[in-house]
This record gives structure tokens, sequence and C-alpha cells, in this order.
């Protein structure tokens, strides 16, 4: 921004984000990072394809048996295929989770820019009411809407976006804080720029990295909070396969069948293990240090 | 100093009448009531009008608001709707519970963040650091109910070292309580020490680069004498928000944990209220537990206040 001086030809978007990729895939962890997400990226896309057995399958005879030739990872307390339950069982993590990111980030980062430059009293009383609502434990909340509104994607995806938001107005609202009163601003104001002029080519750009990490940070959490309503019975509805609800119905026969509870295990694992080191190599590849910020 | 702590207290109580305004709406204004969702096929005729009666939902919202608030100032939640019980009478021994729970890991969870905190900032990129935080990334990543369920899988079934469920009454006394927590206690400290852990470490090596620690180096001032004198004492003041929240923020969390352990605590209250569609004791629930997000949160303003004069001209402007 203020720094470039000779008018270089802007890049196009495309070099932008190839930049950005490589420079996270040159450390180590951004790259394990990368190939981990990309992997069940690719997986929860390509899955059904080859997926060796139906996942709703039921066949009693094939209770509990133990990872074998034919059933790679075992069999689960009603004989269905913990092989295919387990590659499938990203998929509606994946998709909800996402797009309630980028619900999370657009109302976030919407309401943030504008309480960071309209500031005074409307500021004052939309920050204390965000406060309030994290106050409130994210579970709590989301299971009573869950269990007034039904546990369908289509409450779900907007849900969790409405809660996971609430942090990212906060980051947006401090990084326009910061870039209010710089000159460039400033010197907008004085050609005459309206407010909507302003954000969409004075502060947007600026604060866009740092919305950006917080909501790739934001999916991480996301993903563990989806996770978590399904593993408690209110997440996706069975016999749709899916990581949490799998690891909750495997746990009472933890001590007959480990592969059952193990195998989603490892594929949640990994995948907010991937999630977690990509976004932390996006937040460096883009200069913006999050060590010091509190888990709110 | 007064005002400040007096300004701070009401905005805590602000952020509490929020909370109280947000979960009455929220309820007011989601479909299905407590009487159609606890009544669920039954809801029609007699059996719905003599429940709106009985609750009082046939006057207006904003009288049932102010009644129901002027209740819970004077420490009444009025009724739960499943089994007829006073809520606090349900609240109780669950609130008991929750908080051996907590208190259990925190004494034990804060002595061994700071110590894996400073360890690993003091060490920063040598071998100690890479171990331990390679360990504590990976307890922070993990979601609650999978570190809980390996823990059960590892300790209590294969090594059969612990239970692995707890199997007490909720009633139960705190004697009786206490050897079946163990397992419980190990899995919420793992997580909030981790994340404390973290949060310690940052602030120590932020504190560690700071021109007087540089200085104090410079002078020639012996390394631990240092450490002990310059560093900790100004890296851990900022360190007290952050364990406040990390508390705060874990509330969710033992939610999860009490439900995989079995533990009769207000987490597993949650789940049982919702599932049984209780909105009074769910509304009581949102009450308590951003009172205690508030309190906690208010603890460790006050206490960084009191430790650091600096900091109260910048409190003031926040």
């Amino acid at each position: 921004m203020t720094l470039v001086i000779k008018q270089e030809k802007p890049k196009s978007t495309f070099s932008k984000i190839v930049e950005i990729i490589s420079t996270m895939a040159s450390r180590p962890s951004g790259l394990i990072g990368l190939i981990i997400l990309v992997f069940h990226v690719t997986l929860a896309i390509t899955s059904p394809l080859y997926a060796p057995h139906d996942y709703k399958a039921i066949d009693p005879s094939l209770m509990l048996q133990a990872p074998s030739s034919e059933y790679w990872f075992g069999t689960d307390s009603l004989g269905r295929d913990v092989f295919t339950r387990t590659i499938l069982g990203g998929r509606t993590a994946l998709t909800v989770t996402f797009f309630g990111s980028l619900i999370a980030l657009l109302w976030g980062g919407a309401l943030g820019i504008f309480c960071g430059l309209v500031g005074g009293k409307i500021d004052d009383v939309v920050m204390r009411i965000i406060d309030a609502f994290l106050s409130i434990p994210w579970i709590l909340a989301m299971l009573l809407i869950v269990s007034l509104l039904g546990t369908s994607t289509i409450v779900l995806i907007p849900a969790l976006g409405f809660f996971y938001g609430k942090g990212i107005v906060r980051v947006a609202r401090a990084a326009t804080h910061d870039v209010i009163a710089k000159d460039f601003i400033v010197s907008a104001r004085a050609r005459g720029h309206g407010n909507f002029s302003i954000i969409w080519n004075e502060i947007l750009p600026n604060v866009r990295d740092a919305i950006m990490v917080e909501g790739a940070m934001r999916w991480s959490w996301m993903l563990l909070g989806f996770s978590s309503l399904s593993f408690l019975g209110f997440g996706v509805s069975p016999p749709t396969p899916d990581w949490g609800l799998m690891i909750s119905n495997a746990r009472g026969l933890m001590s007959f069948a480990y592969w059952a509870v193990l195998a989603p295990i490892f594929g949640l694992s990994s995948l907010i293990i991937g999630i977690n080191l990509t976004a932390d190599a996006f937040a460096k590849a883009l200069g913006i240090d999050r060590s010091t910020k509190a888990p709110v | 100093m007064l005002i400040l702590v007096l300004k701070r207290i009401l905005l805590g109580l602000i952020t509490l009448f929020i909370v109280s305004l947000i979960t009455f709406v929220g309820v007011e204004v989601l479909p299905g009531d407590a009487c159609t969702t606890y009544l669920e096929r039954e809801a029609y005729g007699a059996a719905l009008e003599a429940c709106y009666k009985r609750l009082g939902l046939d006057i207006p919202a904003y009288e049932r608001y102010v009644s129901w608030a002027i209740g819970v100032i004077q420490g009444d939640f009025g009724y739960s709707l499943s089994g007829e019980m006073k809520i606090n009478d349900v609240l109780g021994p669950r609130v008991k519970n929750s908080l051996v729970l907590a208190s259990a890991s925190i004494l034990i969870g804060i002595p061994i963040a700071l110590l894996l905190g400073i360890i690993t900032a003091l060490w920063r990129d040598k071998m100690p650091d890479i171990i331990i935080s390679t360990f504590t990334i990976f307890s922070m990543t993990i979601p609650e109910f999978i570190s809980a369920t390996l823990l059960i899988l590892i300790v209590a079934i294969w090594l059969e070292w612990l239970p692995g469920i707890v199997i007490v009454p909720t009633g139960a006394s705190i004697s009786e309580l206490l050897p079946n927590i163990i397992l419980p206690v190990i899995a919420i400290s793992m997580i909030m020490t981790a994340h404390m852990a973290r949060m310690v470490r940052s602030s120590v090596i932020q504190v560690m680069a700071s021109d007087y620690v540089q200085m104090a180096i410079l002078k020639g001032v012996p390394y631990w004498k240092m450490v002990f004198k310059h560093v900790l004492p100004n890296a851990l003041l900022p360190a007290i928000n952050v364990v406040a929240l990390t508390i705060a923020w874990l509330l969710g969390g033992v939610v999860v944990t009490e439900v995989v352990f079995n533990y009769p605590g207000l987490g597993r209250l949650v789940i049982e209220s919702i599932s049984n569609r209780d909105l009074p004791v769910v509304q009581a629930l949102a009450i308590i537990l951003a009172s205690i997000y508030v309190i906690i949160n208010l603890i460790a303003d006050l206490l960084t206040l009191m430790l650091n004069p600096r900091l109260k001209s910048l409190q003031i402007k926040k």
C-alpha cells in the first residue's frame, strides 16, 4: 500500500495465491499441513467412487469383526465396514464447517469493519452485545438452537457460522482501528470519498489478511465444535457416516473392538491437525503473528 | 481505583443482563416453546392450555421476563419441567460436583502449565521446547472427547490402572467423588495446561526480548537471578488474563468431558436438560455459566489492576 512508490504492474490474484502457497509449503509444518488438507479434501470429494462396501449395510453376522483383508479396519457393532465409513466420515463435517466458516467470515468481517469505522456509541453497544454472546458457552447455545430447530445441515451451517463469527468481529474491528487513523484514509476522506468507497478501496485491502487468517483458525475450531455436537448426538443423524458420531457409537464397545473407535479418531484428529498447521502457515506466509492471541 | 473497580463490576452486570435478554428472547423467537417442545405430540387442546397455565406462559412475554429476572436476582430459578423439581434443588449438587472437578483440574493444571511454559521459553527451539511444544500443540488441537476417549482406552482398558467411567450418584460426597475423578481431571487439566503453557511461553519470550532484559544481560546480572527478578514477574502478569480466558473457554469443553466420563456435573445437566427439552433449566444454566465466565474475567481484570498500577490508564481507555 503506502510502501509502493513506483507504479508496478499489479500482480494477478492467481500469481499472488501461488506465491502464498509456495511460502506456506517452504516450511516443513506448513507442507505437512497442506498435504494432509489436500488429502482429506480429495478423499471427501472422491471417496464415494471407490468405497469398498455399502456404508449403511447392516449385517448382524459380521458384528465386531477384527480387521482383515476383506474389512481393512474391521466392522462395527452393526456389522458395517469401518473402513468405508471412515473414508466417508469427513464429508458432512468438511462441507458444513467450510460453508459455516464462510458465513462467519462474511458477517463477522462486515460487522467488525463497520464497528471499527463508525466507532462511538454504536460501536460500544455492539461490542457489549458481542461480549455477552461470548460469555454464553457456545455448546449451550448450539445445543439449544439444534434442539429447537432440528439437526439438518440447513440449520447447522448458519448456526455454526453465527456463533463462530463473533470472534472474527473483534479481529476485524481491531484491524480496522489500526488502519483508520492512517494518512491514506484521511486523504481519501479529504478527496471526498464516501464511507462505502473507503471501506472497499482503502480499509478492506488492509484488513483482509487478518480476517482471512482468523477465518482459517475458526474453521478448525468449528470442525472441533461440529464433531463435538455429533459426538453428543446433536449433529448429523444416523446412518450418515460421521467421525464424531462413529466415535460416540463405538465407544461403549471399545474394550472388544478398539478398531471401530480408533479409525474415526485417526480421521478426525489428522484433519484437525492438518487444518491447524495450514492455518498457522497461512498466517506466517501473510506475516501475521497469532502466537500471543488468547483462544476466545 | 474504587471507581474503576465499580465500573468493571457494572460492566459485568450489564453483560449478564444482555445474556439474560439473549437467552430469553432466543427461546421466545425460535419456533416452539417450553410446552409444545415438552409435550411434543400431545401438545394440543386442554393439555397444552393446562401446561401454559401452570408455567404462566399465558401472560405477555415482557411481564414473564420481569418476574423471572426478579426471581433470578433473589436466587430463585423457578421450577423445572421434568420431575417438577425446584431448579435450585436440581442445580445444587451438580454445581458442587463440577466445582470439585474444576478446582482439582485448576490446582493441578496451573503449576504444571507455569513450569512447562517457562521451561519451553527458556530453552526455546532446543530439545525440551520441541518435545513439550509438540505435546502441548497436540493436546490443544485434538477435541476433548477424543483425548478423553483415548485416555479411557489406554489407561482404563488396556493398562487397567483406573476405572474408566465414573459411577457415583449425583448427591455423592466429596470423599466419594475424589477417587473417581482422577481420569477426568487428567483429561481436563491436560488440555487446560497445554493452552496456558503456550501463553506463558510466548509471554516469557516477549519479555526476554525486551530492552530492560537485554540491559540486565549486558550489565552482567547472573542468568537465573535475571530470570526470577526481571523476567518472570513481568511475564506472568499478562498471563493472568489468559489463564482466566482459558478457564472460561473450557466451560464448553467440560460439558463434553463430563459426558465422556459419565460425571454427574453441570455439563451433563446441560445435555440432559436439552434432551428433555427442559427450557427453564436451560435458561438457568445459561445464566449460571455466563456468570462464571463474567466473574472469572472480572477477578482476572481486578488482579491485573492490583498487581500493575501502570495498567490502570490502559483499562480506562478500553
